[in-house]
């Protein structure tokens, strides 16, 4: 039986995503855990994150978790960025006064404004709250058997742009149109909370414990 | 493409059971939350919101079981609330897997906790929880006060004011409660919640008197509410929720069907 390393650098709730793996894959093994020894060891792993980025991104390198994370990302086992976990892997985010990340990726993290309107000029609330469709801009395992156009479920402030549109995998529009997953060799990243959007967001993690880490 | 507005059924528990009474037609534990939760995401619910009036601190360890058995088996936002009064409640709710909690007295009495809650747990799982009566008379500006412990004592705190400073402070979202309307299912008092929702940047739960599906339509469209919260026309079966989803999206809401 599969094992999975939920990194764990002491923001947020955890239980929710090993909840919905055990759920969707009976008898997986879930280690909730930063020793690097157990990330390193384990067949794949999952980068979750809520809250703060200047607060996670402090968590991160202090605990080493920056180290685990290009690890994990090189050694070609398949790795999954849920939200923050998303917005960490990117090179810069405006919030709390700018903060740098792991840049794993280039592209920026930046907030919806205090004046986000829809196309009919309605003020939109943030945060970005509740469930949005995500359309799939590429084929992909972790797509698998979920319907293009599904509904996630969100709840974040700032937003992800990656620089090279060829990694990018998913978008959404809220006010403006951003990037809500990211695609390439054995990483994929989302915004949205699938341990938290029920049938679609089940099927991804299912699709993500079977996956082999190749497109 | 656009964000869906919201529809969460609302559970009372008290010691671990449902109260209030919930009549399914065909369930076979009617007290059960975590069966009753995942009835309804399993209709199409897009949150579950869990009132917990349970008194006694034994109950309160019953609470935080039922809020992990919760989490293992519905895989939908929940929300955890009442009695939420220091950041060790919030931390053993989250930690059972809630993913946000709501805050109601506690704030009134103490409105730096939610600045405390917004910065250890991020502003995104606080929830405020406002308990809001008119105060003004027929032919005044319309105004509303905050009341506490279930509608009986003013606080002379204006409503509007209020939400705002709750914001301030860090709350992510109002649940918005009108206890004129609450129990009434005459709908929800739409000058209330427009205001609250036009006066605050963050969304705006509605909860309190929902009687027919016109009234989840009304809240929000004439209450631009972002989510609508109900229990009884649930509970009681007078309307299941992909119904009530259907209904609003013929009258152009955006819903998640």
């Amino acid at each position: 039986m599969s094992s999975i390393a939920v990194i764990d650098y002491g923001m947020g709730n955890l239980h929710s995503v090993a909840k919905a793996l055990e759920h969707v894959q009976p008898g997986v093994e879930v280690l909730v855990t930063a020793d690097p020894q157990q990330v390193r060891e384990a067949d794949r792993v999952l980068l979750p994150g809520v809250g703060a980025i200047r607060d996670c991104m402090a968590e991160i390198r202090r605990l080493g978790v920056d180290a685990e994370v290009a690890e994990a990302i090189r050694s070609g086992k398949p790795f999954l960025g849920i939200c923050v976990g998303f917005q960490a892997l990117m090179s810069f985010s405006e919030e709390n006064g700018g903060v740098e990340c792991l840049n794993e990726y280039e592209g920026r993290v930046n907030f919806f404004g205090d004046n986000l309107k829809d196309q009919q000029g309605e003020r939109l609330k943030v945060p970005h709250m509740g469930w949005n469709q995500v359309e799939q801009t590429v084929d992909h395992p972790l797509w698998q058997g979920i319907d293009n156009g599904s509904r996630f479920y969100f709840v974040h402030s700032y937003y992800v742009r990656v620089n090279n549109p060829a990694l990018v995998a998913g978008t959404c529009e809220y006010g403006v149109p951003f990037d809500v997953a990211l695609a390439q060799n054995n990483v994929f990243a989302v915004q949205f909370h699938p341990e938290k959007s029920q049938k679609a967001g089940l099927q991804l993690l299912q699709n993500f414990l079977n996956w082999d880490g190749k497109r | 493409m656009a964000l869906a507005k919201r529809i969460i059924p609302c559970l009372d528990v008290e010691n671990g059971r449902v109260v209030k009474g919930v009549k399914f037609l065909d369930i076979r534990d009617a007290g059960d939350p975590v069966e009753i939760a995942r009835r309804y995401e399993q209709q199409g619910a897009d949150e579950i919101t869990f009132l917990d009036i349970t008194a006694s601190h034994e109950g309160r360890d019953t609470t935080v079981q039922t809020v992990e058995r919760m989490a293992a088996e519905v895989f939908i936002p929940l929300t955890v609330g009442g009695g939420i009064r220091t950041c060790e409640d919030i931390r053993r709710m989250l930690n059972a897997g809630a993913d946000k909690v709501s805050i109601n007295t506690a704030a009134v009495f103490n409105p730096e906790f939610v600045r405390e809650a917004a910065e250890r747990f991020g502003s995104q799982c606080i929830v405020v929880a406002i308990d809001a009566k008119q105060v003004s008379g027929p032919g005044e500006e319309p105004r509303w006060e905050i009341f506490t412990h279930g509608g009986r004592k003013a606080t002379g705190i204006d409503v509007v004011e209020w939400a705002r400073k709750m914001v301030d402070l860090g709350a992510g979202e109002i649940l918005l409660t009108s206890m004129d309307q609450d129990g009434m299912k005459s709908g929800f008092d739409l000058g209330l919640t427009r205001a609250v929702s036009e006066a605050v940047p963050v969304p705006v739960i509605a909860s309190g008197g929902v009687g027919t599906l016109d009234h989840l339509v009304d809240g929000v469209v004439a209450g631009k509410a972002d989510a609508v919260l109900a229990a009884s026309i649930f509970h009681f079966n007078e309307y299941t929720i992909p119904q009530a989803k259907q209904y609003m999206r013929d009258r152009g809401v955006e819903v998640r069907l």
